[in-house]
């Protein structure tokens, strides 16, 4: 009799795998809608024209009074007021500029000093004509071309930060996410990460004071923003990718800005976030690879096991 | 009173006060098996590795898993897949294997009712074997509960809610069973037991009972054949091994039966440690938020084909449908009237037309089960779970018309 | 009788193999025991050793022990001097000295109570006694208090962190 095992073995596979399609890469792509990256061109904001020049950035940045809201921590200039006032004042605590530069795009950095709710994509949160302005106000210029002076400020703050590929996980996550995300797994909240306290009181003293951030935040952007410590489990990296780089395509109407990263700068964001939510994913691929080779032999043994025991049968 | 005598070595010893020699040959050596059959009999030893993963991996994540609404979440996603070393892998291999199982499970299935395995005296490993899929499907919904996700929160709330049979109303049996009026601490403590103890101890249960329903009727063959176990097992223990139609279990069978464990354990550790989103579901990796449903909610897939069922039809119809789908496989070995005891393809027409479409059916409502009950796909649903529920119905006339081969 | 089971030699290969696999998840199973991270970090305590007063005993916590921290008065250290045991165990911070250990009775594991009119500690559980520098001065107890790993810095002392005071307190069988 022929051995029918080889037939019956496709049978079976075409069958699950079948089933696995649907169910798998072809629901999801039903439910869920395919974006397309950008890969972080914004290309809807207008090319930098002029050269900047970093000494000239630096007296702008004073002069058009940036640092009255703003810290520096890096050019020796502090927060004028702790985070918690600050998100009371303006929904959320502005950030520290030291490493801005090396963060977001310049392109996006341009049009952000011109027109903050227009870069960060949130215009559909404030009506001018109702009074609601966003609460950073836009640089109407000081005289000089409006375009060098942006473009010179620019400069500093390229200047001023580390050089892009010194950039590391956490500060771009801190820079460009953390002060609306918190991240409970790494400790993270959106006032700083979290001390470890000796006393009860002193812990829960702080913790108060990220709710009453939190409770800023919540009503500035209409809801409290979510925890992501394990985002890089429940939504996929191509999501969170994609999603950075312009929440509206994915959510529209959603009071997230785009926070306006490089793409180096997501990625870091990205890595953070697998730090956080797939911690042991080097030792996953390292472990998987050891256990693989193993069940290969194991299945070898078995297989010259069965042959020698049923040499007998035939 | 039994006479003992002064032991002749630990064996001796054992055999006396044991019997272990006569429980390996009726288990083991002397538990004869057709010598045709395929591989596609190893999927019980299979069954078995499975649950063995799922058992160990189990209790590795049991003690560190804190059964409340307010650490569930975070012992399962942060002390386990973070702290604990090789939590992640417990982890892992725990909600593959309880979904792979179900794969493994669906092919024992089919091809029981393929080769007719479940009549001629083998009524009852069927009906354990179904007793075990209901078991099975209890233990993975009360473990999808424990991380306390979005997932298990909406699931454990849709699936509750089945409980008050429509338009009976009963929702003084759903809050009963919830112990609250939604889904919360008393229903997670309730659940978690269920999980850890009582099921896994009726599935033990249950794999003994299967195993004794077919120690008697012995398993079947590729083709239907009556084989005279007493007849050819002389042959096998006179020296004709080649001439007699069976094998020991042990090694014969076995050696084969751990050749396609090994090739199912490389499938499943690929899963395990590349591919296993399928099986832990990215939705369920948000915390349960009581206020707000996820934008798709769907079973994990094994549950799918029969939550078809229910979708398309109104509440009522839809529970009767439902129930009915749960039940109907248990009466398998009554409704085939067929006097034949062979492989489907040999049955006749109607019969192999029977089998293919149902598998293929069941896929159709398994994939229409997840995807949004949307347009086409509504349609496609409503038409495969009336062709199920019509299939099932046939199935007595079209088998008693059928003719012996 | 007849052995049924002749596996032959690839049968014990395979038998082999099986093995090393069992013991390959045994050491996975192994780990899963080991004392979480979050555990070994909280195994280290600083204590401010400017806060305590003389003859105040205080109870503090390192990786959940008890322990007991007593800063000795000069009349104490007098009555210690010529008692090289006592000195042994005393450790000097800035000018002030202390006697710091774990609470636990030596004898079966009970927190002796200090008696601050005595000066001293008593053992509930069998009557053990313990003088001022947690010596024992009545039996079962087999030894003095155990002293923990510490290591001065400044005016602060580390629980958990092997110092140099430490190390020689325990390599010349001062504690365990
Ligand atoms: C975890 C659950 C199960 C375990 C551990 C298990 C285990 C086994 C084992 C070891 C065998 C003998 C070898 C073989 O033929 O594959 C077997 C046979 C069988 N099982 Fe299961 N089984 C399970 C579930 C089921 C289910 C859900 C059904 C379907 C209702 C089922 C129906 C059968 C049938 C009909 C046979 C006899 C096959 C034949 O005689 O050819 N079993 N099972
Ligand atoms: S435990 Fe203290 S004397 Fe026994």
């Amino acid at each position: 009799m022929k051995n029918k095992e080889p037939i019956i073995l496709i049978v079976v596979i075409f069958f699950s795998l079948v089933t696995y399609y649907l169910v798998e890469p072809f629901a999801h792509g039903v439910m869920h809608k395919h974006v397309d990256s950008e890969n972080f061109q914004y290309n809807d904001l207008p090319a930098l024209t002029k050269t900047g020049n970093v000494a000239n950035g630096q007296e702008l940045i004073i002069n058009a009074g940036c640092v009255g809201c703003h810290s520096m921590e890096k050019a020796g200039m502090p927060a004028p007021m702790d985070p918690v006032m600050a998100a009371q004042s303006y929904g959320v605590n502005p950030p520290d500029l030291s490493e801005a530069g090396a963060v977001y795009d310049a392109k996006f950095l341009a049009e952000l000093i011109k027109n903050p709710a227009h870069a960060l994509k949130v215009e559909h949160k404030f009506d001018e004509s109702k009074g609601e302005m966003h609460p950073m106000v836009p640089f109407y210029g000081m005289g000089g071309d409006i375009d060098q002076e942006v473009a010179d400020m620019v400069a500093y703050l390229q200047d001023l930060a580390v050089s892009p590929d010194e950039v590391t996980p956490a500060m771009a996550f801190e820079n460009a996410c953390g002060r609306c995300h918190a991240v409970g797994y790494e400790n993270w909240t959106q006032i700083g990460t979290k001390p470890s306290f000796k006393h009860e009181k002193d812990s829960l003293a702080f913790d108060i004071k990220v709710m009453e951030y939190e409770e800023s935040l919540t009503k500035y952007m209409g809801k409290l923003p979510p925890d992501l410590s394990i985002y890089i489990r429940s939504r996929s990296e191509d999501f969170l990718r994609t999603f950075i780089e312009n929440p509206q395509n994915h959510l529209a109407g959603t009071a997230m800005p785009r926070v306006g990263v490089t793409a180096d700068a997501a990625d870091k964001v990205l890595e953070y976030m697998k730090d956080s939510g797939d911690t042991k994913r080097h030792e996953r691929e390292e472990i998987g690879k050891m256990v693989m080779i193993y069940i290969v032999i194991f299945a070898i043994f078995a297989f010259l096991w069965k042959k020698q025991v049923w040499r007998d049968l035939h | 009173m039994a006479h003992f005598t002064k032991a002749t070595g630990v064996k001796d010893w054992l055999n006396q006060r044991l019997a272990v020699e006569t429980v390996e040959k009726v288990m083991m050596s002397e538990y004869w098996i057709p010598k045709n059959i395929n591989f596609l009999w190893a999927m019980g030893m299979v069954l078995v590795v499975t649950f063995v993963l799922l058992l160990v991996s189990g209790i590795f994540l049991l003690m560190y898993y804190v059964p409340t609404v307010d650490e569930a979440f975070y012992s399962v996603n942060y002390t386990i897949m973070r702290e604990v070393d090789f939590g992640w892998l417990w982890r892992h291999v725990h909600g593959v294997a309880a979904s792979v199982v179900f794969l493994v499970i669906y092919i024992h299935m089919f091809t029981g009712i393929y080769y007719g395995s479940y009549k001629k005296g083998r009524e009852m490993i069927w009906i354990s074997g179904m007793l075990l899929f209901v078991a099975f499907s209890a233990e993975a919904f009360s473990g999808y509960m424990l991380p306390w996700g979005q997932m298990s929160y909406w699931a454990g709330m849709v699936i509750t809610n089945l409980f008050a049979g429509g338009s009976l109303h009963a929702d003084g049996l759903v809050e009963w069973i919830r112990g609250d009026y939604v889904p919360a601490q008393a229903f997670l403590g309730r659940f978690f037991m269920l999980h850890v103890l009582l099921l896994p101890l009726a599935i033990v249960g249950l794999i003994g009972l299967h195993f004794a329903a077919l120690r008697i009727p012995h398993v079947n063959n590729q083709d239907g054949e009556e084989i005279d176990f007493d007849v050819e097992s002389k042959k096998y223990l006179d020296g004709n091994k080649a001439e007699s139609k069976v094998m020991r279990f042990a090694n014969d069978f076995m050696s084969k039966d751990m050749m396609v464990v090994g090739i199912f354990l490389i499938f499943f550790f690929y899963l395990v440690f590349w591919n296993y989103s399928f099986a832990l579901d990215p939705v369920n990796f948000d915390p349960a938020d009581g206020l707000k449903t996820p934008a798709h909610i769907y079973p994990e897939w094994y549950f799918l084909w029969s939550y078809e069922i229910l979708r398309p039809f109104n509440i009522d119809l839809g529970l009767v449908l439902f129930g009915f789908a749960q039940v109907i496989f248990v009466f398998l070995p009554f409704l085939d009237r067929s006097p034949n005891t062979c492989p489907a393809n040999r049955r006749g027409t109607m019969f192999k037309v029977w089998f293919w479409l149902m598998l293929s059916n069941m896929i159709v409502l398994t994939a229409m089960g997840k995807l949004p009950p949307e347009g086409i796909f509504s349609t496609i649903g409503l038409v495969a779970a009336i062709l199920f529920v019509v299939q099932w119905l046939a199935l007595p006339f079209i088998t008693s018309r059928e003719k012996k081969v | 009788m007849e052995n049924n089971s002749r596996r032959g030699f690839m049968g014990k290969a395979f038998g082999a193999v099986a093995a090393v696999g069992a013991v390959g998840s045994l050491v996975a199973m192994k780990k899963s025991w080991d004392p979480l991270p979050s555990v070994k970090a909280a195994g280290f305590t600083t204590l401010d050793m400017t806060t305590y007063q003389e003859g105040v005993m205080v109870t503090e916590k390192w990786r959940g022990k008890p322990i007991f921290v007593l800063k000795k008065s000069a009349e104490v250290m007098e009555n210690e001097k010529g008692n090289p045991a006592a000195e042994a165990r005393n450790i000097k911070i800035g000018d002030d000295n202390f006697m710091v250990a774990i609470g636990l009775c030596t004898h079966l594991g009970c927190i002796p109570a200090f008696r601050p009119a005595e000066n001293d500690f008593l053992c509930a559980c069998h009557g053990g006694m313990f003088d001022a520098s947690g010596l024992v001065t009545k039996v079962p107890p087999p030894r003095g208090f155990d002293i923990p790993p510490f290591k001065i810095d400044g005016t602060n002392l580390i629980l958990g962190e092997v110092g140099p005071e430490w190390q020689s307190m325990k390599d010349n069988g001062v504690t365990l």
